[in-house]
């Protein structure tokens, strides 16, 4: 299949999608809706590896992708069991809520 | 081609956008849902039909039935999407979100204007089979196959440990 799609165009639409999930990071303040935006923004770079990828004609970004889907899923597991102990100690999801450092 | 790259790309972003806004988490985790399937769309036209699999079963799948179940496991009530609306104030949202749209609106200048020469001009290429990528996965990067597979195995015993029910100590 040939897609006769400029790679400006790819990685732009990457930079929107990266730059969406980094607002996300920034405005939300429940943790769930982080980790979301968390995931956008591990995607968005997996776009910009498939484009770069796909320009040169190699594998290797798919390749890459593959260990950064490696990395969201081993970061999707504690980040989940963080939330998890978080609401069973402090009852809610607020980022503010854990501020203090104790044990 | 060209046209479905653009509606594809079309629903990615705004999919990710009711994320980022969203207040019930369910709805917004739907929305995730939907822009991973576009991204998966968005691999299978530039040529990637393995890294398009993998998205839709990975990503799609499993990461997003994980989610799913921890959201269920917190028990969130109506009143947690009235106290996402409070917390989502204007006041609160602004200054990041215009901060973010400058850099963004930088770097889109940048991607079509710098190297309208080298970049803007060229396409993409031809579609690379899973065979391609499963050789090179295998020979070139085989360490790091390695270091993958120590990673998730930290991963797994971080999450084990994290997760676990303590009985009796912490507040």
């Amino acid at each position: 299949m040939m897609a006769a799609v400029p790679i400006a165009h790819v990685l732009t639409v990457a930079a929107v999608l990266f730059v969406l999930g980094v607002t996300g990071v920034l405005i939300r303040r429940n943790v769930v809706f982080m980790l979301m935006s968390l995931e956008v923004v591990l995607n968005s770079a997996g776009l910009a590896f498939i484009a770069a990828g796909q320009h040169w004609g190699q594998p290797d970004g798919q390749v890459f992708f593959i260990l950064i889907l490696t990395l969201a899923a081993a970061e999707v597991s504690v980040g989940l069991a963080l939330i998890l102990q978080m609401f069973r100690r402090f009852g809610t999801l607020d980022m503010d809520a854990v501020r203090e450092m104790r044990g | 081609m060209l046209t479905a790259f653009y509606i594809t790309s079309a629903v990615a972003i705004v999919a990710t956008v009711m994320v980022v806004v969203g207040r019930h988490a369910v709805h917004a985790l739907l929305y995730l849902v939907v822009s991973l399937f576009a991204v998966a769309v968005l691999f299978y036209l530039l040529g990637a039909p393995f890294a398009a699999a993998l998205e839709v079963i990975i990503y799609a799948g499993a990461i997003m039935v994980l989610f799913v179940f921890v959201i269920m496991m917190l028990k969130l009530g109506p009143e947690t999407v009235a106290q996402e609306r409070a917390w989502l104030a204007p006041r609160t949202w602004l200054g990041p979100a215009v901060l973010s749209a400058v850099l963004l609106a930088q770097w889109v200048w940048l991607l079509g204007q710098e190297s309208s020469a080298t970049i803007a001009a060229s396409e993409i290429g031809r579609t690379i089979p899973a065979r391609e990528v499963g050789v090179s996965l295998f020979s070139q990067y085989l360490l790091l196959v390695e270091i993958a597979g120590l990673m998730l195995l930290a991963a797994l015993v971080g999450a084990f440990h994290i997760g676990r029910r303590r009985e009796g100590r912490g507040s």
